[in-house]
């Protein structure tokens, strides 16, 4: 409806629009008026395709093929879908999944849960008024990979199998991006309010981003060192200091995480922060006049009205999490054994090995679980946010 | 009612809205604990680029002059030993980050603009056309021609594709697939698009320039800015563009006049941290640029030398890294302050 009227006063864009508007003579004023829409995006979408779309495919190509160094440059030959079956039913299988291993109470229990939620999810969308075959087909899509992916986190975590980097980044990003948002809500909630010094914190809160994740994986490597480290007492303490913690895996999962949460959890502060400043303050103040507490005005109020923000800075963090490199590679260098590996690592350490195709394929096997998780996001969450507000 | 009363109302609300005692000191409690949190791993890089190897290597030390004696040799050896090798990533920095943070802002706010106040219809069919293009340019790359030869064959083939079958499609994609289409740009992790990136620009003769690190950079982190100033411009109320259009506004004086300047908060945090994000980028800067322009993060990670990181000198590097992007945060600070919108809506 708003964009109904919006349309008629900006100005209606259409890839039609350019051809009316060269055709008839009007001053030249009224016709860039005409094309606003067109000048608007073009720049953007000129430099994004030209940039991103050679990269793109040039490594679709390469993942289906074999490269090889020889003199005087590169030999690519076609090889199919050979890199990709290598990973998922050849010899990095263990790497790239893991290792399943015998089901225990906890995995079933778990897993029966989380299958009940699934089917529950998709009865509760055939019984409401408004399905539609296509959304029908992408539910069913949806949980039918949704369930494959918690088979394979439950598995292989809450057995005595092995998660392979396709898990390990899956839980990278689960907890790193729901500990950052829960942190950086309430330090954004509590930074917003009229409190002395509290441009301190705001300056002093973004500090981590700011450093340059291969300086801040360095940072936590010398922080985390369990004999010449700050944290030595506490070692000492607890007799670890001849075991580097570097030898559990969790352990360093945990090190690894510690990091990327220390380090990320100022960039949605500062747009949950900026959000929660660009509200209208009316709202909140006449919700306060009716005698709305604390708890009724966040939940009400500032929770539903930040959360178109708060679903865009999240799948930033769910994007940019995927790729996580830096510090399990500076950190416990992929160790133990693959333990911390995500799936970008998994990529580079295959590239160094200059088996160029395979890491093509692994990378491509992340941006397909990224898009596939990315659209879900969007279908199932963003959608509704926006429409709501 | 009357109408003093409703003031007085009003003046009522807003001293509510003031924190109690108990909260406030429940809120800085939790805020000092945070602030200890980020500051003591900065604390730690202070105090390890005042350390001489033998004190970093003999354990913990934690005050300065009680548990050791600080000195400068660290901080020596990055500014004058090192010298010109410090600086010219600097200054590489410096004008890669400002120069393609400002060109990203300003694209992507034009952009994100456009996607929330417009209407966009791209016809299923003249996206085919063009992708029919392109591959038919990168089939004639492969057999061989150079690649003029092929951008001008797929560049026709898409606009006579465009004239005839494209016309014909009803189908459409609208603003939200477009958006989405931009972040999914970012899904494909670095490692994957280096050596084509690399390819790219030793095509274009760009290699080691500054040129290639902005283009690079602009295109990378277009769709974040879009992303974030979709929302912002959201939470603008049309009704202010809208009079603006009665009144005889163009779309880029509503843009420039009134959406800008009520936008401040979101710009300028956009602005810092894409402005980060260029500061910081390792991976394509690595394969970019090999001496002349290098950027201050390959020299942290160089740093890492066989014997082990030394981690005196790459505190000391990341040090003078942040310096200038905490001046900016301090600096920019003030415009994400509260109340830029209040104003404006009230009548």
């Amino acid at each position: 409806m708003e964009e109904e009227d919006l349309s008629k006063v900006s100005g209606y864009v259409s890839t039609r629009g350019f051809r009316l508007a060269a055709s008839t003579w009007r001053p030249l004023g009224a016709r860039l008026d005409r094309v606003a829409g067109a000048v608007f995006i073009l720049p953007a979408v000129v430099v994004i395709l030209g940039f991103s779309i050679f990269p793109l495919l040039a490594s679709l190509y390469v993942s289906v093929s074999r490269l090889s160094f020889n003199e005087g440059g590169v030999d690519l030959k076609f090889v199919g879908l050979d890199n990709y079956a290598k990973l998922i039913v050849g010899i990095d299988r263990v790497h790239l999944l893991g290792l399943a291993g015998p089901a225990t109470p906890l995995s079933i229990a778990v897993l029966l849960a989380g299958y009940g939620l699934l089917a529950f999810a998709l009865y509760r969308y055939v019984r409401s008024g408004d399905r539609t075959a296509v959304g029908m087909f992408g539910r069913v899509f949806v949980a039918v990979v949704a369930g494959g992916l918690l088979w394979l986190l439950v598995t292989t975590i809450m057995t005595s199998g092995r998660p392979g980097t396709l898990v390990v980044t899956m839980v990278y990003v689960g907890v790193d991006v729901t500990v950052q948002y829960l942190l950086a809500l309430g330090l954004a909630l509590l930074a917003v309010q009229h409190l002395p010094g509290r441009r301190f914190f705001r300056v002093v809160f973004l500090l981590p981003m700011m450093i340059t994740p291969v300086g801040v994986a360095y940072l936590f490597r010398m922080l985390t060192d369990t004999d010449k480290g700050p944290l030595y007492p506490l070692w000492a303490h607890f007799g670890l200091t001849d075991v580097s913690w570097v030898t559990n895996p969790w352990g360093a999962r945990l090190a690894v995480m510690i990091g990327d949460v220390w380090q990320w959890t100022p960039f949605i502060f500062i747009v949950l922060l900026a959000a929660i400043e660009t509200l209208p303050h009316e709202l909140v103040e006449a919700a306060v006049v009716d005698g709305a507490n604390r708890l009724q005005v966040f939940w009400r109020i500032t929770f539903p009205l930040i959360l178109p923000a708060t679903s865009t800075v999240v799948l930033i963090r769910l994007i940019e999490g995927f790729k996580i490199i830096d510090l399990p590679n500076v950190l416990t260098n992929g160790g133990p054994g693959t333990a911390t590996e995500s799936l970008t690592l998994h990529a580079y350490t295959i590239w160094r090995a200059l088996d160029i195709g395979g890491s093509a394929a692994v990378a491509y096997i992340l941006l397909i679980l990224v898009t596939f998780i990315g659209v879900s996001y969007v279908n199932l969450f963003r959608r509704r946010v926006t429409a709501m507000t | 009612m009357s109408v003093m009363s409703v003031i007085r109302r009003r003046r009522r609300s807003v001293s509510t809205t003031s924190v109690s005692f108990p909260m406030m000191v429940a809120s800085y409690v939790v805020l000092f604990a945070w602030t200890f949190v980020v500051l003591f791993p900065l604390y730690w890089l202070a105090i390890t680029s005042l350390k001489t190897p033998l004190d970093v290597n003999n354990g913990p030390f934690y005050i300065p002059f009680r548990d050791f004696q600080p000195n400068l040799d660290s901080w020596h050896y990055i500014f004058v030993d090192l010298g010109p090798d410090t600086f010219r990533p600097y200054m590489n920095t410096v004008v890669v980050g400002l120069t393609s943070t400002t060109i990203t802002v300003f694209l992507g706010a034009m952009a994100a603009y456009g996607l929330v106040r417009m209407r966009y219809r791209v016809s299923l069919g003249a996206i085919g056309s063009f992708a029919a293009g392109v591959v038919v340019a990168v089939v004639v790359m492969v057999a061989g021609a150079p690649w003029q030869v092929g951008a001008v064959a797929g560049f026709a083939l898409f606009l006579l594709l465009l004239n005839t079958l494209a016309r014909r499609s009803k189908r459409a994609v609208g603003n939200d697939d477009i958006a989405f289409w931009m972040i999914s740009q970012r899904m494909l992790p670095p490692v994957a698009v280096v050596i084509p990136i690399y390819i790219f620009f030793q095509q274009l003769q760009l290699l080691d320039t500054w040129a290639a690190l902005i283009i690079a950079y602009v295109a990378s982190h277009l769709p974040i800015v879009v992303w974030l100033m979709r929302d912002y411009f959201q939470s603008i109320p049309v009704e202010l563009e809208e009079s603006a259009a009665i009144d005889g506004a163009s779309p880029y004086r509503i843009f420039r006049s009134i959406v800008l300047p009520l936008s401040v908060p979101g710009l300028v945090a956009t602005f810092l941290f894409v402005l980060v994000f260029a500061w910081n980028e390792y991976l394509i800067a690595l394969f970019l640029t090999s001496a002349n322009a290098q950027t201050l993060p390959l020299t942290v990670a160089a740093q890492n030398a066989t014997r082990g990181p030394q981690w005196w000198y790459m505190s000391v590097l990341i040090l003078i890294m942040i310096g200038p992007v905490i001046a900016m945060a301090i600096a920019l600070e003030r415009f994400i302050a509260r109340g830029l919108l209040v104003g404006a809506v009230k009548g």
